[in-house]
This record gives C-alpha cells, structure tokens and sequence, in this order.
C-alpha cells in the first residue's frame, strides 16, 4: 500500500485534472452516442407502429370490425370484399397444430439432453439443435415443397384419411384429398421451425433445477421420469410456458417457408389436409401487385399479426419474470 | 470449543452407560471410493448397529458425506463415481449392479444438508412418496400423512394448512417436513447429511431431539461438522480424517478418552 500512495503522490494534482477533463469530454459524447442509439429504437417502433395504422386506415373506414369475421377475400371485386377471418383461422391454426407436436417433442429432447443422455452424446444432439436454429426459412421452405409436402402427400396424408373415415369430428379434421399445399404440411414445417426454441430453453431452465432437489427425489425412490414430472417440470414450469411464448410468437410471424407449402387459399376448410392461408402468408404473396383498398387491407392484416404477436410476447417476458423472481434474482 | 468436556459432562445421555453391542443393520468392509482418479475413501470398515445413531466427524473433505452417498447409491446418479468393496445392508449387497436402486432408496432414507421440499403441497410433499409403493384410499392415506407429520414433529403447525406450499413453510419447518416425507416411506435406514447446518439453534434443538426419537424404530447415521451435536445424539461416532476412518467407538469413548491422536486434535479444535 506504501508504495502505492507514493505514486499517486508523484503524479501531482495539476496533471490529473487535465487528463480527467479530457475524459469527461470523451463520456458525454460517449453517454450522447450510447442514448440515441437507444432513443433510435423507440423512435423505429413508434415509426412502425404509426405507418402500419396510417396505412390500415383506408381499410378501417371501410370495413370497421365486419374486417375480422369477413371470410371472403376478393380484392379485384367491385368494390374489393376484404375479411380477416381466413388468414387469421390459418395463422391460429397451424400454430396451434405446431405447437402441438413440437411442444412434446421438444420437452422430450430437453429431458433426455439434461437426465438421461450420456455425455458423450450430449454436445452432438446439442449441437444439432442448434444447427436447426439456424438454416435460413427459406430452405425450409423449400424442403417443405419439393421433399416434405410429396411425402406427405402420398404417405402420411392418405393413411390418416383411411383411418379416420367416417369418424365424427376427426373424419372432417383428416378429409381428402391429400394434397402436396396443406395447413398441415406448413403446421409441421412450423414445429420443426420452432423446436429448437422449446428445447434450448427448456434446457436452460431444467439446469436451474437444484441437484440436491432432484436427489431428494431419488432419494425417496423415484424413478427418472417420476422426478421429471414430479420435481423438474413443476419447479420449472414457468421457464418452460415463457419458452413456448416465444416459439409460439415465431410460429405466429413465419412467412417464407408458410408461403411456399401452405397453398394460399383464403377459404377456410374443416380440413387440415387442404390448403388454406397466414396473415404473413398472405401479405407474402399479394402484397406486391397491390394497391389501394387492397393494399391497405394486407397491411390492415399486418397490424392484426403485429397486435397478437405483441400480446403473446408480453405474456411470455411477464412468466419469465416471474420465474426470475422466485429463483430469487 | 475449550468447554466442550464440561458441556458433554452434564450430557444425561453421555453420563449413562454405553448401550449393550446391538446386531449390525448396516456393514461396510474394505470399501474403497473414487471420484474419477482421486481415491476419497480409503478402506473403511465399520458396522452401523440396528437401531443406534452413528455419528461421522471429521474436517470438511474427509469423505463423510461421500460414505453416506454410498449407502443409498446416490453417487450412481454421476458418472465416473464408482465404489469398490463390500457394502451390506442386512443381507443385501448394495454395491451390486443389478440391484434395484428404486426399492435400495425405499428402505434407506436421506435428510439433505439444505430443506429439499418439492414444489407440491405439503400434503402431496408426504403422500407423493407414499403412492410410489403403495396403493391406498384416500383416507388411509390422509391417516399416513398425518403419522408421517406427527412422526416428523411438524403436526400441530401446518395441520391447518396442508394445502399450502411446502415451500411457504420456514426453514426448519421444511427440514422437519423432508424428515416426515422420508420417514413416510417406512425406511430402515435414515441418513442425515448435516441436516441442522442450514438451522437456527431452536429448529436444530427440535430436529436433534427428532433425530432422537427416530432412533427407537430406525438406524441413523448422521454427518455433522458440530460435535456438540454429535456428543448429543449419537450412539456412536466415527471419526474421518483424508478419507480413512481414524476412530470408530463409543460417542462417550471417542469424546472423552481418544485413543487416536488426530481425533484428540480435531474434537479439542486444534484442527479443521
């Protein structure tokens, strides 16, 4: 410490003023550049926001509410008939039927990566999942298309039909024909999108899990799938809702690859096996020729999406909130 | 820790004879543990007596809580952990591969340093493992939670609220419901791994006497780094020092007269 002082000493009070002065020169430009950037992003959502209404706002006047429960989409009729309602029947649908399979598959995956698998297997499964991540939508799009929707198409789609004929309900759900452009094809290509957020997620939250809990639960004798369901997934069932929010928002938003396999008609079907449309879909494939009412009817769909994907994001960061809390941070 | 003796000296228990020799419940011989490459326990032989309290003490590191590990198998969770020797309890060999672990930690039982209750009511804390073994009615099962609390001492404060989470409960009360939970299960043998570390004095008092009681129907070993706490409830005590067991006798004879060295040093203080 001695010798530490007698350096400060040596410096002398004159030259340490100046050199701070020149420091505190370099932070307000520093605190000012760091603020606007941050200022910039709430001015771009504002901006995003107000255009979108702007633009809407023909097709508000126009429609009003009749807008969200109107099924027919038929912009070169005189006067142009817009409704929401298939776009929006689409888009809830195949998140939900994505979300169906790739909720259980993805816990799946998080369970066997945290408690069963064996460590030499971890990093390549892990790894995968996060290579799924990241191929680009439009490939997937593209798999859906060429691969994916043949396949279906002569295989799965025809066996379910068989099966389910005649049965109340799910004979209308399962109905033909099979066709390559279905709601399920782009449902599935969906949760094979969106199952790399469940897992990496659920993942992050089983590892919060205490050790000492889990071997209080062996300890009494359960088996690895009674302490999974048992211990981990309600202590972390908070984590694991705010990941299925986030997938679900992605889910709600995918466009490209929707586009390609989903078929692009505004008709609503019983059928998941028959083509239908997405609010982005649909946007995807019109927007370009637009115009007019026409125009301000798609981004009039563009501000619906952007509402339901805002409530089911908020409802996610409020749960994870939540769960931050009771960790206790 | 200078007054430990004059402490220890107005012990009831202490100042009794020592307990007649009773039949072993639990016998460890030649056992030997590995973490990986690192050797932690070094060939220990002992006998857990039926129905008598055994204490291990020792410096933090010594390897008491990895014995304990072995006895109900929780070091099988890990990889790379493994155990080598003979480890019998009664006449099963718990080191055996094929043994099924599920049933192994059905009749040995584990009270963990920090309160372990699971994220479930504290009626379903109790009856979760009940249902694991067991297929009981409703009310038989309401009467087992109800014995299980009262057994864990925990009965008349929560009895109004069994709804409620195990984890709104405080601490002590939340170790006295992990001791419910495990007793619930009808094991033979308890282990305590420093189950009073996380306590304050009057939640370490009720769970020491606990500890006390429980030991009339079952066989306790109990890890602790207070040796008040062992002079108090154990039966007898083992002393642990770089994995090897020093000094296994008597608690009245290890806390009076060592006839080790090391275990005269470490109860005096003079180390760890």
């Amino acid at each position: 410490m001695a010798v530490q002082s007698d350096v400060i000493d040596d410096a002398g009070p004159y030259d340490r003023a100046k050199a701070l002065s020149a420091f505190k020169l370099g932070d307000v430009a520093f605190y000012w550049i760091t603020r606007l950037s941050a200022i910039s992003v709430l001015l771009i959502l504002g901006g995003i926001i107000v255009s979108l209404i702007v633009g809407a706002f023909p097709a508000m006047k126009e429609y009003g509410f009749s807008f969200l429960w109107t099924q027919r989409w038929a912009p070169s009729a005189d006067p142009p008939v817009l409704g929401a309602l298939g776009p929006m029947y689409g888009t809830l649908v195949t998140s939900f039927i994505a979300m169906l399979i790739a909720i259980p598959v993805g816990l799946g995956i998080a369970i066997f990566l945290t408690e069963l698998c064996p460590q030499w297997l971890r990093r390549p499964i892990g790894m995968a999942i996060e290579l799924l991540a990241g191929i680009p939508s439009i490939i997937y799009g593209m798999w859906g298309f060429f691969v994916l929707g043949p396949f279906l198409a002569n295989t799965f789609q025809p066996f379910m039909i068989r099966i389910f004929d005649g049965v109340p309900v799910l004979g209308a759900i399962f109905a033909g024909p099979p066709s390559y452009l279905s709601t399920f094809n782009a449902a599935l290509i969906l949760a094979i999108m969106v199952l790399p957020f469940i897992t990496s997620i659920s993942v992050d939250v089983f590892k919060t899990v205490p050790p000492v809990l889990k071997e209080a639960a062996y300890g009494v004798g359960c088996t690895t799938w009674e302490v999974v369901r048992s211990v981990v997934i309600p202590y972390t069932r908070v984590g694991i809702i705010g990941g299925v929010m986030l997938a679900l928002g992605r889910a709600l938003g995918e466009t490209m690859a929707v586009t390609f396999i989903i078929g692009n008609s505004f008709r609503i079907s019983s059928s998941i096996f028959a083509p239908g449309t997405t609010i982005s879909a649909a946007i995807a494939s019109e927007f370009a020729e637009s115009d007019g009412l026409h125009q301000s009817g798609l981004i009039l769909l563009g501000l619906l999406l952007f509402v339901l994907t805002f409530f089911v994001l908020a409802a996610a960061r409020l749960m994870l909130m939540r769960l931050d809390k009771k960790a206790g941070k | 820790m200078t007054d430990l003796s004059v402490s220890m000296s107005s012990n009831a228990h202490l100042a009794s004879q020592p307990l007649p020799e009773a039949p072993a419940k639990v016998t460890v011989r030649n056992l030997n543990f590995y973490y990986g490459e690192h050797h932690a326990l070094k060939n220990i032989n002992l006998t857990l007596g039926a129905n008598r309290v055994t204490a291990f003490i020792g410096p933090s590191g010594c390897g008491k809580s990895t014995l304990l590990r072995i006895f109900n198998r929780m070091y099988d969770l890990y990889p790379g952990q493994r155990a080598t020797g003979q480890l019998m309890l009664d006449q099963t060999n718990v080191l055996d591969p094929r043994l099924d672990l599920n049933l192994l930690r059905a009749r040995v039982g584990m009270v963990f340093q920090k309160p372990t209750p699971f994220p479930m009511t504290i009626y379903e804390n109790i009856a979760f493992g009940i249902r694991l073994y067991e297929k009981i009615s409703k009310s038989e099962m309401d009467d087992r939670v109800e014995k299980a609390l009262r057994g864990g001492a925990l009965w008349n404060e929560v009895k109004d609220k069994l709804n409620a989470s195990g984890l709104s409960l405080s601490g002590g009360q939340q170790q006295r419901l992990c001791i419910a939970r495990t007793v619930a299960v009808r094991p033979e043998v308890i282990l305590f791994d420093e189950p009073c570390s996380a306590l304050d004095p009057i939640s370490t008092a009720k769970v020491e006497e606990l500890i006390q009681e429980l030991s009339e129907n079952y066989t306790i070993a109990i890890v602790t780094h207070n040796m008040q706490q062992a002079a108090r409830v154990s039966d007898k005590t083992a002393f642990m020092y770089l994995g090897e067991l020093i000094e296994f006798d008597d608690t009245s004879k290890i806390f009076t007269s060592p006839s080790d060295r090391r275990t005269q040093d470490y109860i005096t203080g003079r180390f760890g």
